[in-house]
């Protein structure tokens, strides 16, 4: 097996885990207590609007992702608070929007898109070196505005309407947060896909809720259980010869059936106990 | 001195509905307990929404402290009502407490040492500092409720605005309750609102009827009529218990 950590590609993968692992980890947090999964699916979607750009211009399609997904996720934020029509359809509609963006660019795009699939479903084989210098950017980027809005952050998720009584500008915070959001996208993409990137900014996150009950130390275990849980995938996904993304997130999807179904177990022999 | 509150002819609407209409209010006193009851769906967190600016009447003007209620937000505390709250968040008792010295602290800044003391202080008051590490779901629904006031009190409030605090409390804990509130209101003002009139018995000092429009005598008693006009159906009051009456006896009521 050790080996295999002199392919200069496995490395690529591996440190492309590690930092898919702590944008999902730290955000996804956010994305499970404040109960933003859907307006987060929106924006991870809509942003595939972002890739045919980039096809379609010619340049790199993560370039072309970056100021599209953060667009989605300010016109998601504004559209779902301010207009008349409800939260859910209005992302629904948004979502779609910029998946039909995406695909009426890569048609009009001449030739033939290549690695198309690598962004729809992710290929953490594939990295390559300059793609892992942008997401170190932007895991920099990220880490640094929640080491900075912390607290805001914490009191938003907590009680949004509280954090506007006194006096912080909540609906700017929350754009904030969802344009974030939308750069963690972007550092998901490679690893699992446009489709699948909702379950990394989920599963990690709701796993570690299930062993504190402290904001920071959630983050920090679904980092650790995001990191093992991706590198495993990799390691089995290169041995079966089997879509590296979604093999991590079959992982992911076992590893919560099994805590969650384990612990109520354990809940039921401590109530039955007592 | 400064007017506590001054609503003059205050409207506010939701879509085409009235939901607040007319209302026009002082409150002078910088301490005391104005007891609001009026039904569900009166407008009660409407009219608290008004007095902490997160709502905009159409018609009408707001000062708390004789600013508008945005410049006044240093100097009010809210307690919330928590209906379908997320009792499971992740979040300890201390940091909530916390939140109460946002505006004081502001944006970007850590926590100081005197929004600590604050908040410390806050907390022994409602006699929940020993419980300060706790997360907030783990704590029964009265000890939460004064976690709640306590990040309002962290704030150092001249005004208490409180939604239905006795809401799901058993009456044991609502009476504990009245008595923090009783020892609360030597120190500033408090209005509380609630649907429930025996809530509004013993601690209120002043009392208001709302359900649209407000009735109010600057006094704890209010006419009959008022309070039927407010609950739209005949009421009836079983003083069982409360030693004064909420209710002034009426002509031709004897």
């Amino acid at each position: 097996m050790f080996e295999l950590l002199q392919y200069n590609f496995i490395q690529n993968a591996l440190a492309a885990a590690i930092l898919a692992s702590i944008a999902c980890g730290i955000i996804g947090v956010y994305v499970v207590v404040k109960k933003i999964v859907f307006i987060s699916g929106g924006i991870a979607h809509a942003s595939f609007g972002g890739i045919g750009l980039g096809y379609y211009l010619g340049i790199n399609p993560m370039f072309g992702v970056l100021p599209f997904s953060l667009v989605s996720a300010l016109v998601m934020g504004t559209v779902s608070k301010k207009s008349k029509i409800p939260e859910d359809s209005a992302i629904g509609i948004l979502w779609s929007l910029g998946m039909a963006l995406g695909i009426i660019f890569v048609y009009l795009t001449p030739g033939y898109a290549p690695d198309l699939m690598t962004y729809l479903f992710g290929n953490i084989l594939t990295v390559p070196r300059s793609d892992l210098y942008f997401m170190l950017a932007l895991d920099i980027v990220i880490v640094g505005a929640v080491y900075l809005f912390y607290k805001e952050f914490l009191a938003l998720c907590f009680d949004e309407e509280f954090t506007t009584v006194q006096g912080l500008p909540t609906e700017k915070l929350y754009l904030l947060l969802l344009c974030i959001i939308a750069l963690t996208i972007v550092v998901l993409i490679k690893v699992v896909g446009i489709i699948l990137v909702i379950a990394l900014l989920t599963i990690p996150a709701s796993l570690s809720r299930k062993f504190t009950h402290n904001l920071k130390q959630m983050m920090l275990i679904s980092i650790t259980f995001g990191t093992v849980i991706s590198v495993t995938g990799i390691g089995l996904s290169y041995a079966l010869d089997v879509p590296s993304g979604a093999t991590i997130i079959l992982i992911l999807s076992l590893v919560y059936g099994l805590a969650a179904f384990g612990m109520e177990i354990l809940e039921n022999r401590r109530i039955s106990e007592n | 001195m400064e007017k506590v509150i001054e609503l003059k002819d205050v409207w506010v609407r939701y879509g085409n509905q009235t939901i607040l209409e007319a209302i026009s209010l002082e409150l002078k006193e910088p301490n005391g307990l104005l007891g609001i009851i009026g039904p569900n769906g009166g407008g009660k967190t409407t009219f608290l929404k008004v007095l902490l600016g997160l709502l905009k009447p159409y018609r009408g003007g707001v000062k708390i402290f004789g600013k508008t209620p945005e410049k006044s937000r240093e100097l009010v505390g809210y307690v919330p009502q928590y209906k379908g709250f997320d009792f499971d968040f992740p979040i300890s008792v201390w940091e909530v407490v916390l939140t109460g010295r946002m505006s004081h602290t502001g944006l970007l800044r850590k926590y100081r040492e005197e929004d600590k003391k604050a908040a410390e202080e806050a907390l022994k008051t409602v006699e929940m500092f020993q419980y300060r590490d706790r997360q907030i779901g783990q704590l029964s629904g009265g000890q939460r409720q004064r976690v709640f006031i306590a990040r309002a009190l962290a704030t150092n409030p001249k005004l208490l605005l409180l939604d239905e605090p006795n809401a799901g409390l058993d009456p044991h804990m609502q009476d504990e309750l009245y008595r923090l509130l009783d020892r609360l209101k030597q120190k500033m003002a408090i209005i509380m609102v609630t649907h429930d009139l025996s809530a509004v018995s013993v601690y209120v000092d002043k009392i208001a009827c709302l359900n649209r429009t407000l009735h109010y005598h600057d006094s704890r008693e209010i006419p009959i009529e008022d309070l039927e006009a407010t609950y739209q159906c005949p009421v009836e009051l079983i003083a069982h218990g409360i030693p004064h009456r909420v209710l002034s006896n009426h002509e031709g009521n004897s």
